[in-house]
């Protein structure tokens, strides 16, 4: 299998990873104080709504000529994926704080306690739709990534697989702990695809805008190199620069 | 139209995030990789040179914004 092939399973399931572990929480928020009926058909509404704009966009992006889509998918890409890896630089050097799930939790827990009981349709409407808005907004990066790798590298096939995979394992994970997923890495993995996202942008909007990678897809190991060098400098150099304006946290 | 307005600024969020320069300094260093192809000129290492710059003022200025609040 092919290098960039390779990167872009690990890529859909890393980002379907992290974005699940956060659907999760705020389903499990929900669920375990309010029952489990309203929520999961609102996770199953959800999963649909996701399923069609994955079967529906993926083909109909695939259609376009492919030097026409690289530019497009990866000047998207590179613009999404930048948010990404900003944010992740700027939690690591704590400038953002770091997304606690334990916290978020609680949160969402006492916000489902606080909620009246207003019934629709047969279904306790708040558990529904909380459980629908987190699924189909943390559903929708994925969806985004997925089709976005899968169909400028041509194998739509290995982004959905490496999507599906994740979203097995965090449900085990999920049941089997019977809690959100504290022990997740999940500000490291978001750094990961932060560089995933952004050097896959760069390899396809180049190759997009006409250019030629020396090596072809093995310089996109080179740009993943590359950009996490520079990530980590700018890491260490911006937590220098927080240390001089706040002293008082070097020894916290 | 309010609907319109809400869903457009869902998608500029989604995809742009907070720093519009960002997605601008991306589309301009695509057309300069387009432009100079055309010259002859094979600009492969211009975008990654563009993402650095563009990451590097992006949270330094993000920084910045945070200290002063």
């Amino acid at each position: 299998m092919h290098t960039a092939t390779i990167l872009v399973g690990l890529g859909a399931f890393l980002a379907c990873a992290v974005e699940m572990v956060e659907a999760l929480t705020i389903v499990l928020g929900v669920g375990t104080v309010r029952g489990w009926r309203s929520v999961l058909i609102g996770v199953g509404a959800a999963a649909v709504v996701l399923a069609v704009l994955t079967g529906a966009l993926g083909p109909a992006l695939q259609e376009i000529p492919i030097d026409d889509l690289r530019l497009l998918v990866g000047g998207l890409l590179l613009v999404f994926g930048l948010q990404w890896l900003r944010k992740a630089i700027l939690r690591s050097s704590g400038y953002k704080p770091l997304h606690d799930v334990d916290e978020a939790f609680k949160r969402e827990r006492a916000e489902a306690e606080a909620a009246g009981g207003e019934r629709r349709a047969g279904l306790d409407w708040y558990s529904f739709t909380v459980a629908f808005k987190g699924v189909l907004l943390e559903g929708l990066e994925v969806v985004f990534i997925v089709i976005t790798f899968g169909s400028a590298q041509g194998r739509l096939d290995v982004a959905i697989v490496g999507a599906v995979v994740a979203l097995v394992v965090v449900v085990v994970a999920g049941v089997l702990a019977r809690g959100p997923l504290q022990r997740v890495p999940e500000n490291t993995i978001k750094f990961a695809v932060g560089l995933l996202l952004t050097s896959f942008g760069c390899f396809w909007g180049a190759e997009g805008a006409g250019a030629d990678w020396p090596g072809d897809e093995l310089s996109l190991l080179a740009l993943i190199a590359f950009l996490s060098g520079f990530s980590w400098l700018l890491v260490r150099t911006l937590r220098h620069r927080r240390l001089a304006v706040r002293p008082a946290e070097a020894s916290a | 139209m309010k609907y319109v307005k809400a869903f457009g600024v869902f998608w500029w969020n989604f995809i742009v995030g907070d720093d519009w320069t960002v997605a601008a300094g991306v589309a301009l260093a695509l057309a300069l990789v387009w432009v100079l192809n055309d010259y002859g000129v094979n600009a492969w290492w211009l975008l990654p040179l563009a993402v650095a710059l563009l990451t590097g003022i992006s949270v330094w200025r993000a920084a910045g914004q945070s200290e002063e609040a």
